[in-house]
């Protein structure tokens, strides 16, 4: 199903935000849009959206792979992304995402065997005084986990084995 | 003294529309739409001394001016790109106190006949802006939104517009490329976003922390504004303290007040018996300043406003303060600091997207110990050359903890080459 058959509401109200012959401004929640259901960005819906706004498919593209939050690729359902820039660094960062890979039996980049959980590092995410700290990415939900142990975020992945929504705390 | 900024620190509820207009919320707003002229608006922000907040220092009332008159229609974009490592005070802002900065939105763009004002976040803050989104419908439902405000003849919406991950975007020109549609890269300047910017039209962009003091310098008046700070660097600021310190966190003060009254007295100094070897206090952007036995007391009383910071051989930024104990090597520093510059170069320029790749490289290289003296001088040398060649002020930044380390703490990189 296309995107315009599956979000007809979402799509009109983003159109709303810009001037009426601005629609290329649409292109990066448009884009959150067609990551909500598999967590990335299908070709299809690249092709979807640069014909909605008059754009090459190339420039949509370049716009996925500029942005870090937008993906290409399948990866777990869950993206665990722990900040390990300086300051949270000087808080245990480095150590806790080690322990994190220690832990689930991988490596940072990689994604445990059932498809739950990919560990990424990456930069700052403006809670450096609640280190460490990550965010969880599933489809096009960004949520972030502050002050976290390594006990702590185990057990949210184990409850997040058992289908419970990434809100528990 | 209650909080003027982070008054939901005294007021939980305040970012609940009826909380904030109990407590005086949108009275500067509609003052300034039914008595004041945009002139007369742009005037009293310039006459309170107001600087940007978001790391240039660039007076507020000054930056409203330059927009020309009588070009229809103009925009005004919040800055709420929030990146730089160690700065988390436009957050708390927006999370506790979210109707006093849409208060400022609203009153710049009234100033600058602005119909529309946009706030740009960045893409990790989608629950913040799903916050904002319900403020903004509040807004409009009670009409402190929409037509004719307030019965006269102006109008408005604000809207939000969330990134989706790039420190770039934080560079005004890359942040309105971003609205645009596209990849987050700087424009050439001149002309400048006051003359050609969001769409082509006429722009102001503010950070949010400064669009945040409007309201009340429209309340109380310029003059009440600049009994507080410096002479230069009038007013209050959020600091963001953080590394290892014992109460990391925001804290507002009057700019000038001194690295030690927001480390020791505030941030309760560092942890372990430990001893503060360096301070960045413009996030990794910084030169880091030396902190030894003998520059302790002088570091430590240095007033924190944007001429002083400069005279200790660094910037005040958006006043992120990274402490940094004696138990860190600054070759792992500034290997940070690399990582966090390449992985966030645009790509656009020359200097910097290849300068950042190299001096990663000898970071690393140093920093795993197989480098020789020769490389920390190529490093040196590499951060040099990028320094003032770049598009945008990111290559710049990427230096400056490079080139203050290997100056300040020689001892470091000594002991980590190889003969």
């Amino acid at each position: 199903m296309s995107m315009a058959e599956k979000y007809p509401k979402e799509i009109e109200a983003i159109y709303a935000k810009y001037p009426a012959d601005k629609k290329r401004s649409a292109v990066m929640p448009l884009l959150y849009l067609a990551q909500r259901e598999e967590g990335y960005i299908t070709k299809e819906s690249m092709a979807e959206i640069a014909a909605m706004l008059d754009l090459e498919v190339t420039e949509v593209a370049s716009i996925v792979g500029f942005y870090t939050l937008y993906h290409d690729e399948k990866a777990g359902k869950y993206r665990m992304q722990v900040c390990t820039d300086l300051p949270c660094a000087l808080r245990g960062a480095d150590k806790f995402i080690e322990s994190l890979c220690g832990n689930l039996g991988i490596k940072v980049g990689e994604t445990t065997p059932d498809g739950l959980v990919t560990l990424e590092g990456v930069m700052c995410l403006a809670a450096c005084d609640k280190a460490p700290m990550f965010q969880l990415q599933a489809g096009d939900q960004v949520t972030y986990y502050e002050n976290m142990t390594v006990d702590r975020t185990m057990e949210l992945i184990d409850a997040l084995k058992k289908g419970a929504s990434r809100e528990v705390k | 003294m209650a909080h003027l900024l982070l008054r939901h620190r005294e007021t939980p509820d305040i970012n609940k529309l009826d909380v904030y207009i109990r407590n005086g919320g949108f009275e500067s707003f509609k003052k300034a739409v039914t008595s004041m002229q945009p002139g007369q608006v742009m005037d009293e922000v310039k006459a309170s001394g107001l600087r940007g907040r978001g790391g240039a220092g660039f007076p507020t009332g000054v930056k409203w001016s330059f927009i020309p008159k009588g070009v229809f229609p103009t925009y005004v974009v919040a800055n709420a790109d929030e990146s730089e490592p160690g700065t988390f005070k436009d957050r708390e802002i927006m999370e506790g106190n979210p109707y006093q900065f849409l208060e400022g939105v609203a009153i710049a763009c009234y100033a600058i006949q602005s119909n529309t004002g946009y706030v740009y976040l960045r893409g990790e803050f989608q629950q913040l802006a799903f916050q904002l989104d319900a403020c903004l419908a509040e807004m409009e439902k009670t009409g402190y939104l929409g037509d004719n405000l307030f019965g006269t003849n102006y109008s408005l919406r604000i809207r939000t517009h969330l990134g989706a991950g790039a420190y770039i975007c934080g560079e005004e020109t890359a942040l309105l490329e971003s609205i645009e549609g596209k990849r987050g890269q700087p424009r050439m300047r001149p002309p400048f976003p006051a003359v050609v910017g969001l769409y082509g039209k006429p722009t102001v962009i503010n950070n949010v922390e400064t669009l945040a003091n409007v309201p009340l310098i429209i309340e109380k008046g310029a003059a009440w504004y600049k009994t507080m700070g410096t002479e230069k660097s009038p007013g209050i600021k959020v600091f963001s303290l953080s590394g290892n310190v014992a109460k990391p966190g925001n804290y507002e003060l009057p700019l000038g007040a001194t690295f030690r009254e927001l480390i020791f007295t505030l941030g309760g100094g560092v942890p372990g018996g430990r001893k503060v070897k360096g301070i960045m206090p413009a996030g990794a952007s910084s030169s880091i300043i030396l902190v030894n036995d003998e520059t302790f007391d002088k570091v430590m009383d240095t007033p924190m406003d944007y001429e002083n910071v400069q005279n200790i051989g660094s910037l005040l930024g958006s006043a992120s303060v990274i402490v940094i104990d004696d138990t860190y090597s600054m070759d792992w520093v500034i290997n940070k600091t690399m990582h966090f510059f390449k992985h966030e170069s645009c790509g656009k320029c020359t200097p910097c997207r290849d300068g950042t790749y190299w001096m990663l490289h000898l970071t690393e290289r140093i920093h795993e110990g197989h480098a020789t003296a020769a490389d920390v001088e190529l490093l040196n040398s590499v951060a040099n050359q990028v320094n003032g060649k770049c598009l945008c002020a990111l290559g710049d930044f990427s230096t400056m903890a490079i080139t203050s380390a290997v100056e300040r703490f020689p001892q470091d990189f000594e002991s980590k080459v190889k003969a």
